[in-house]
């Protein structure tokens, strides 16, 4: 087999595998709602279903914000899986606040909008949403292309969101129950890693008699 | 749970009742873990009896209650009462009990006495929530009532619902049920009521001042710092699709009975 074949079919293998992901990040919602439509959610089966989705945002988010890293420390390459999980956090972003706006506040859009002005977890939440719409809309390779190094300084806009995400579930509990705690820490170490990212690079190309890909990303 | 004979009081509602299986397995009880479905989960090794329950303070008589005695011995009645929680959504739940203000009486109150403080017991062994690192609230789980609160005829302490005795999830063997106020201050659990001159601390309020008051009268037009206060969902009536919102009503729709208790209080600051 000639090596050309070899590479068009591990592409193929790997165009497959993004569409699996999609295909199976997305079976959540679908389950949930399934669950809900079905009676299978409890006793306040809007709040439940809203709840998931705003976690499996997080869950998405965080996910984003690990392929990086596990690329720097570990030199494990997800890169081309990155966008299919942030374009699912944002999915689930998108059905988080439908979900709300629909199930639980019955398309009243006098109180959605009071709501978000005025509540500041929620106004949080709906700015996090709203800073994934710019990486939503230019996630293509032509975006990618056309904004050059500027592409990765807007998608940077990643580590508000989910700082934002991380704020807005802590925001919405009362007390301190472990759950959205422990999910502020990921985001926080995730974060902190850009902050450490290039001293830990300087460091290992220092120690190492040959240098890794100076990181490019932004993410 | 063993049954309870109760003649049907005066002050219920003939809305639709919440069904047992969501009013024992939605609930908030710290004690036993911060999720809805904990209290049904891992309150199974929680002992409601023996019990005593302690009444002292400012009282002439101090007393030790035995809960058998209690319950063989108070006139039981069946109270079906709104029950709103803090966090916007709300029930409808036929309680057992009897007015505090019965049990208040036996002990004989001094003129000294103004307020009412309630203590919920400490079990680690037998409630997970009072184990581990993280803890969301200082135990033992405190409440506490003006005593012209705790006299008012629609105060119970409640031993039962649905004509059974409580389930432990539900704060078995007797709690508190203040039907004008935000459900956190219906006290679970109870092993102390003391009667004080002064306003006692409150679990919430401690845990944060700024978000649940002393009073937590139930109030559409006090937002809860982080939501809305002004509707709330019927658990188990609207379903997943078409939600029904309602409309929250001042003092829980027991404005009628309660309101002239708080005449001249700005309920924006006491609230």
């Amino acid at each position: 087999m000639a090596l050309t074949d070899v590479a068009r079919l591990a592409k193929r293998r790997g165009d497959a595998l993004i569409w699996a992901l999609y295909g199976a990040g997305l079976l959540p919602a679908l389950w949930y709602f399934y669950l809900g439509s079905t009676g299978g959610l409890g006793a306040d089966p809007v709040k439940t279903f809203e709840r998931h989705l705003g976690l499996w945002t997080l869950r998405f988010l965080i996910l984003t914000l690990t392929v990086s890293p596990l690329r720097e420390i570990f030199s494990i390459n997800l890169i081309r899986y990155r966008r299919a999980l942030g374009l699912l956090a944002f999915y689930y972003g998108v059905m988080h606040f439908s979900a709300y706006m629909i199930l639980d506040q019955a398309l009243d859009l006098n109180t959605v909008i009071a709501d978000i002005v005025k509540r500041p977890f929620i106004t949080i939440g709906m700015a996090s949403l709203a800073l994934l719409i710019p990486l939503a809309v230019t996630s293509n390779a032509w975006s990618i292309r056309r904004l050059g190094r500027n592409w990765m300084k807007l998608h940077r806009l990643i580590y508000v969101a989910a700082a934002g995400g991380a704020i807005h579930f802590i925001l919405s509990v009362k007390s301190w129950p472990a759950e959205p705690v422990i999910y502020a820490a990921i985001v926080t170490i995730l974060l902190a890693w850009r902050i450490v990212r290039p001293s830990f690079l300087r460091w290992r190309r220092s120690t190492q008699t040959k240098a890794p890909r100076p990181a490019r990303s932004a993410s | 749970a063993e049954a309870l004979k109760a003649s049907r009081g005066p002050y219920a509602t003939d809305e639709k009742l919440t069904s047992l299986e969501d009013v024992t397995t939605y609930n908030n009880f710290y004690e036993f873990g911060t999720g809805k479905t904990d209290p049904a989960s891992n309150s199974g090794n929680f002992k409601p009896k023996p019990w005593r329950v302690k009444v002292d303070g400012l009282v002439s008589k101090p007393t030790e209650f035995d809960i058998d005695e209690l319950i063989a011995q108070m006139p039981l009645e069946e109270r079906i009462y709104r029950m709103r929680c803090v966090e916007a959504w709300s029930m409808v739940i036929p309680w057992t009990g009897f007015q505090l203000s019965e049990l208040l009486n036996k002990v004989e109150p001094l003129s000294s006495a103004k307020y009412v403080a309630f203590e919920t017991v400490v079990r680690p062994d037998e409630m997970p929530g009072q184990q581990g690192l993280f803890q969301p609230l200082d135990w033992p789980y405190v409440e506490g009532l003006r005593l012209d609160e705790a006299m008012h005829p629609l105060t119970i302490l409640a031993v039962g619902l649905y004509g059974e005795t409580l389930p432990n999830q539900n704060g078995a063997p007797i709690r508190l049920v203040v039907p004008w106020k935000y459900g956190f201050k219906g006290i679970k659990s109870i092993v102390r009521i003391s009667l004080v001159d002064k306003q006692p601390p409150t679990s919430w309020n401690m845990q944060n001042a700024r978000e649940y008051g002393f009073y937590a009268n139930v109030n559409p037009e006090v937002d809860h710092p982080r939501w809305s206060q002004a509707t709330e969902r019927r658990i188990g009536e609207d379903g997943f699709f078409g939600s029904g919102r309602r409309k929250t009503l001042p003092f829980n729709g027991y404005g009628e009975q309660v309101a002239s208790l708080y005449s001249g209080m700005d309920l924006k600051v006491y609230y």
